[in-house]
Parts: C-alpha cells; structure tokens; sequence
C-alpha cells in the first residue's frame, strides 16, 4: 500500500486507528493527484477527511502530512493549506460575495475583485448575482457555492466530502471536470470522498476502497 | 404620615398587600394552573430575606464597619454565582465555573469601584447607603445578564456545530469560527437591559426611583440617580458578560482548536 517511488506521499498514515470506526494499517495518498475514497455510507470515509483536516485526532498511530507528523503542526496552519468541504455545504449569514469571501478571510488570504468571484461562479455552472442572498439557494446551488470558495482560497489540498450529491446527473459531470482540470492546474492534490464507483473511475488517479472502517484495496485508475 | 410628610405602611396595610396574593392563588387555583406552591414560597422566601436584609442594613448604617461591608460585598458576590450556576440548565464543569465567578466577581468590582469613587465621590464610597444599595443593583442585573449569556453561548455551540466546524475545516482559528456565537451571546445578555433603558420614564418608572421618590426624595434628585444607576447596570452587565464570553468560548476547543460538543466540554469534570 505504498505508492510508487517517484512520487512523494502528501499524506501518509501508519496504524491509525479512530473510536473503532476507522482502523488503517497503513496509507500513502500521492501528493498532485485526483484520490478517490470510495465505500457504502458508515464506511469510516468521512472520518478519514477529518483525520486528514485535523478535525479529528486518531487514539493511536501517526498521520504524517509531507512526512511531518500532524502533531507537530499547527491546526489552523494546516486547514489552511488542506481545506475541507463537508457533505452538507455550510452557507454564511449574507449574500453569494460574502459567502465565497469568507474561506479568503478565515484563512487569511488576499482578496481577489469581483471579476475573480464571477469565474469561480462560472466554472461550477452557477448563475446568479453576487449581491443575491445565498441562504435561498437550493441544496445543489448551495454545494456549488461552497465547492466555488474551496477553488477560491486555491488551497495545496483539497478534501471533499461527497462533493456532487446534489447535484444532478449532468450538472455532476460537468462541475466535477472543471473542480477537477482546476486543482491540476493549480497542482493541488485533491481527494474525494463518494459512494459513487462511476464517478471515482472518471475522475480519480487512485482509488481507495474503505470496507467497515478498513482498506480493502487501493487501485490505480490510468485516464487516457 | 410621619412627620416629613412620607406616608408609612402600618402591618394592616401590609396584610391587605398579602391578602392581594391570596386571591392571586385562589385565582390560580380555580384555573387549574399548578403553580400555587412556587407563589407561596417565593412570596415567604422575599419576606423574610427582606426583613433580613432590614436589620441588617439598620445595623450596617448606625455602627458602619469597612469590614464588615467587605464581608457583605463578597456574600452578595458568592450568592450571585452560585445562583448563576443553578440558572444554567446543563450542569458545568470546574472551568466554566470559575470563568463565571471571575467574570462575575471582575466585571461588578470594577463598575462598583467606578460608581462609588466617580460617579458618587470619594468621600462617600464606602457608605453603606450608597455601597450596599449600588452594588446589589449591579450584581443582580449582572447575574440575570450573565445566566442569559451563558445558556445562548451553550446552546449555539450544539446548534451551530456544523457551522463552527465548516469555518475550521477552511482554516479559521477558534476565535474567528465563534465569533458569531459570542457576539449573539453577548446581545441576549444586554438585551433585557436595554429594553429596560428604552421604556424608562414612558413606559414604566424604574423601582430604585419610585422607592425614592415614595420615600420623599426630589424626583429630580431621583431621575438622576436612576441615570447613573442604569449607566451603571449597563456598564457592569457588559463588562461582566465581555470577560465571560471572551474567555468562555475557548472551553468548546481543545488545544488542537478542535470543536467538542456541549456533553464533551461544559458537563465534563
């Protein structure tokens, strides 16, 4: 379960083991590249983003983040470098700009002008104003606001967490393509969580299979 | 009517005024509303804790003792906390306990300290007439507004757990994450306060001023007590609250800035 030797884990994981939900003997997810963590719902999936967001702490074990131990580094510093969407999209108090400026101010970052916004907005098919209130968006508009403030704060890492289940079918594809072509671009190393077999072949370089909080196997899914 | 013209309530009168809750209670009762028990104790409990009280300030004012005004201040202080730990509805753990007492304890001190040597003047600061009255006004307003403070804080930290952790996941610290949460906390708390400032002298005459001028004082001598007195309950409910939410909200991190729910963190010895 290690992966190949020219390129670098960014997450490494060695006995972890999490309130008998998640037990991983070992783990290596490829830094740069599209991860797929895949398994039914209870399957320890979640956990394990939130293991790998700091969210959470194993009882035992070590999960290294480019081979330092995520003991010995800051929370806040690491989430903002490996930021996580949850499944459920959390949406601020106020309107769309506010929303997608948010994960800039809680990290830190600089903030961009509203052309910036505009294309975020675009690249995962969402058509509204900025100015609109955000809390009256529907559930799958609602996911792609936040996956458009994940893109925004362009972190090293990006955890998602069944990041199209609102979505429709043809909305899916589409959004997940441009999340995708993004993070390469900017060389982030993006790893996602779905129930979905289909979409993890379509989209992920690995797949990582979780079976009642155990990996059962970790493929390699080559696009041509 | 006594001989400065005030006019004092002979015991008949005052009967007729318990005589007034007993048909409250029959009222009560014939409407089937349980509650005949909590009106008959907690009208005993306000006599005799005020006759108390009586003999104890005629004391205080004939033979006045810096000591034993200190010995007052902080029973009133120790009542204050720990009647603000029975208003909260989830039992708390050590560190929430004593982030209220100091808050409690620092917040009123200090407006205390500003009223009696500002507001009032030097000279007269450790007057039982002004000390005891002022600083039971500011204590117990402080106690209402920290109890509300502490049950929203409690309850938004369950309720917006999901939010709280949505912000962490993007790398906000556990101040930014909870900001919201404290400053709605810190509103409940002065909120109360506020309304009573807003219908003041339209709505309703404040008792400290009605107590005064019943007793003979100038109503405008009056009027400007209970501006000051309301300053000051405003200023020690805030400054109180302030030091407790600013310290109170670090209770529901850890030191990995990890959320723990209410059961995990408040309850938890």
């Amino acid at each position: 379960m290690k992966s190949p030797d020219n390129e670098k884990p960014v997450f490494k994981l060695k006995e972890v083991k999490f309130n008998g939900i998640l037990y991983i003997k070992e783990l290596a997810i490829t830094e740069k590249k599209t991860t797929a963590i895949v398994g039914k719902s209870g399957s320890g999936k979640t956990t394990l983003l939130k293991l790998l967001n700091k969210l959470i702490s194993p009882n035992s074990g070590t999960i290294y983040y480019r081979d330092t131990p995520l003991e010995a580094i800051d929370s806040v510093t690491l989430r903002r470098e490996v930021v996580m969407m949850p499944q459920t999209p959390v949406i601020f108090e106020g309107n769309i700009r506010e929303n997608l400026l948010i994960g800039l101010k809680f990290s830190e970052k600089k903030l961009p002008s509203d052309d910036r916004f505009m294309s975020m907005l675009q690249a995962v098919g969402l058509d509204k104003k900025l100015d609109e209130p955000a809390h009256q968006l529907s559930g799958g508009e609602k996911q792609r606001l936040a996956l458009a403030r994940v893109m925004l704060m362009e972190p090293l890492v990006w955890l998602l967490d069944e990041p199209s289940s609102a979505l429709d079918k043809d909305t899916e594809d589409e959004v997940m393509q441009k999340v995708v072509d993004f993070g390469k671009r900017n060389e982030s190393s993006i790893i996602f969580v779905t129930h979905s077999i289909s979409m993890a072949e379509k989209y992920a370089e690995e797949i990582i299979e979780i079976e009642n909080g155990e990996i059962v196997s970790i493929k390699q899914n080559h696009h041509e | 009517m006594n001989k400065s013209g005030i006019v004092d309530i002979e015991l008949w009168q005052l009967m007729a005024a318990y005589a007034y809750v007993i048909v409250l209670l029959v009222i009560v009762r014939i409407m089937g509303i349980k509650r005949e028990k909590i009106i008959v104790v907690s009208s005993i409990r306000m006599t005799l804790q005020l006759i108390i009280a009586g003999y104890v300030l005629i004391y205080l004012f004939n033979h006045p003792s810096f000591w034993f005004l200190i010995l007052l201040f902080f029973l009133m202080e120790g009542f204050a906390i720990n009647n603000t730990f029975k208003r909260v509805k989830v039992p708390l753990n050590r560190e929430l306990k004593k982030i209220i007492a100091y808050s409690l304890g620092g917040g009123t001190t200090i407006s205390l300290m500003y009223f009696l040597l500002v507001v009032i003047g030097s000279n007269t600061w450790n007057d039982p007439r002004y000390f005891i009255p002022i600083a039971g006004m500011l204590i117990g307003n402080s106690m209402t507004g920290i109890s509300l403070g502490i049950n929203r804080l409690i309850d938004s930290m369950r309720t917006e757990h999901d939010r709280i952790e949505g912000a962490l996941m993007m790398g906000a610290t556990p101040k930014t994450a909870s900001k919201d949460i404290v400053n709605k906390a810190f509103d409940a708390s002065i909120l109360p306060t506020i309304n009573s400032m807003l219908g003041m002298g339209i709505v309703f005459l404040p008792g400290m001023m009605t107590g005064q001028i019943l007793s003979g004082t100038s109503p405008l001598i009056a009027i400007k007590y209970q501006i000051a007195i309301m300053l000051g309950i405003l200023g020690s409910v805030a400054f109180t609250v302030l030091i407790f939410v600013h310290r109170a909200y670090k209770v529901f991190f850890n030191k990995d800035a990890q959320l723990l729910l209410p059961e995990e963190t408040v309850t938890k010895e």
